[in-house]
């Protein structure tokens, strides 16, 4: 009885050990795509509320924008790091040390603020103000993303190509932001502007149909700027 | 029967009692009339009548997310910093008022100080004319009530740096400061730590590119 019961036993260890090499013979990773991450860093969290939108706070709202946006690129293959998954406090220091571990090809920093009366919806992509560097060895912590200003500017490009073809206005502006100003890698911050409309909605709720669009909007600008970016020369400033 | 020398004693105490609280009273009284005569709420100083200037005040804009310069003629002190001062709490008096183009609460009461600070030593020549640092130390409660928001912090932020280099060439960098301290952000979002530089906010540099 001995002999009996050990030969399915061998066979199940013997098939369990080469069980995984036709998983990576049939799914080899691709070469570029598998260096692509997009860092998504939900602003504030915690104690820190953000800007009042109406009775949702803005720590509330760019949590569930990160969380849609995850969702979105993960479904297109693109790897993502999100700063915060919940309701927690993060400082600057901590976010930009996230963002640089991760090697990001791209960093978008989400915010949201409530729409300036008469203004529609809208979308504000703002890029750092800091003067462009080059040929830097060793940059500042507070002014890493000076050496990244140019992709920068090309993946603001990018991602208002994507909004502006969806509809959706959109303002470009540059701003001294701490998070942004120590990125090392293409970043945007992307402040959403939602108008609330009291006749469809409660008084001081979001736009939903507006925060998805943006959304997919976003995706295919990032999955755009994959195609771009997936060159490993081009990822260095 | 009370004996007679209980009774002048009662008396005398009565006396004495009645003395001392007219005294205490007495002293009280002189107290406070020395406190209030120290207490002169009245300027010690005249204030002077500054002759009106034109100014160019840097006008943030929400509707399109820019600032203009609009063309004002004040009384400006004679000083750069109080003139520096002056200029910024008209502009957030702008800011206040009810028909504003880039709505803030607080007014001129949020500037508490602006300090000039020269850049670079020129050994006390053309000290006028040398590069300065201007150093704006809002106030807490502007900073509390202040919009979050990046477009709107930005906006007030490049205004204030607009406003000074427009109107006092010298100034080529500005710092914040909140009741005195370093400050990381205004309402969360624009860099108070950072030091702006005028070309940052120049027109057509500053939010809109």
């Amino acid at each position: 009885m001995q002999p009996q019961c050990s030969l399915p036993i061998a066979v199940s260890a013997l098939l369990a050990c080469f069980a995984p090499l036709p998983a990576f013979a049939q799914n080899p990773p691709e070469s570029g795509t598998a260096r692509f991450a997009v860092v998504l860093d939900a602003a504030h969290g915690g104690s820190d509320s953000g800007a009042k939108l109406g009775n949702q706070a803005e720590k509330d709202l760019t949590l569930a924008l990160s969380i849609r946006l995850r969702s979105l690129l993960g479904a297109r293959g693109i790897a993502v790091v999100t700063t915060r998954e919940s309701d927690t406090e993060l400082d600057a220091e901590h976010r930009v040390e996230i963002a640089d571990r991760a090697g990001a090809a791209a960093c978008v920093e989400l915010h949201a603020a409530p729409a300036t009366a008469n203004n529609p919806s809208s979308v504000h992509l703002f890029t750092s103000s800091l003067a462009p560097a080059r040929d830097v060895r060793i940059t500042p912590w507070q002014t890493a993303q000076s050496a990244w200003i140019a992709r920068s500017n090309a993946l603001a490009a990018v991602i208002n190509s994507a909004l502006t073809q969806a509809g959706i206005t959109v303002t470009l502006g540059r701003a001294a932001l701490p998070v942004l100003d120590s990125t090392a890698c293409p970043a945007v911050a992307v402040e959403l502007a939602p108008q609330s409309d009291s006749a469809q909605s409660a008084p001081g709720s979001s736009d939903k149909g507006f925060e998805a669009q943006v959304v997919e909007a976003l995706a295919a600008a990032l999955v755009e700027w994959r195609s771009d970016a997936t060159q490993p020369e081009e990822r260095r400033p | 029967m009370i004996p007679r020398h209980q009774t002048v004693l009662f008396v005398i105490l009565l006396l004495a009692s009645v003395t001392m609280g007219a005294v205490l009273w007495n002293q009280l009284r002189r107290a406070h009339e020395h406190l209030l005569r120290h207490q002169d709420s009245a300027p010690t100083q005249a204030p002077q009548i500054a002759p009106a200037e034109p100014a160019t005040l840097m006008v943030a804009n929400d509707a399109d997310d820019s600032f203009r310069p609009r063309s004002l003629t004040l009384p400006l002190p004679q000083t750069s910093e109080a003139r520096a001062r002056a200029l910024l709490g008209k502009l957030l008096d702008l800011y206040a008022a009810p028909d504003a183009t880039h709505p803030v609460p607080g007014g001129a009461a949020s500037i508490a100080q602006v300090f000039l600070m020269p850049i670079a030593a020129d050994n006390g020549k053309n000290r006028a004319s040398s590069p300065q640092m201007a150093v704006v130390n809002l106030t807490g409660t502007f900073a509390a009530g202040h919009p979050a928001g990046i477009e709107t912090e930005t906006l007030t932020i490049l205004s204030i740096c607009a406003t000074l280099t427009a109107n006092l060439p010298q100034i080529t960098q500005v710092r914040f400061l909140v009741d005195g301290q370093p400050r990381a952000t205004l309402a969360g979002h624009a860099d108070l730590m950072h030091i702006y530089l005028a070309a940052e906010a120049a027109p057509g540099k500053g939010v809109l590119p």
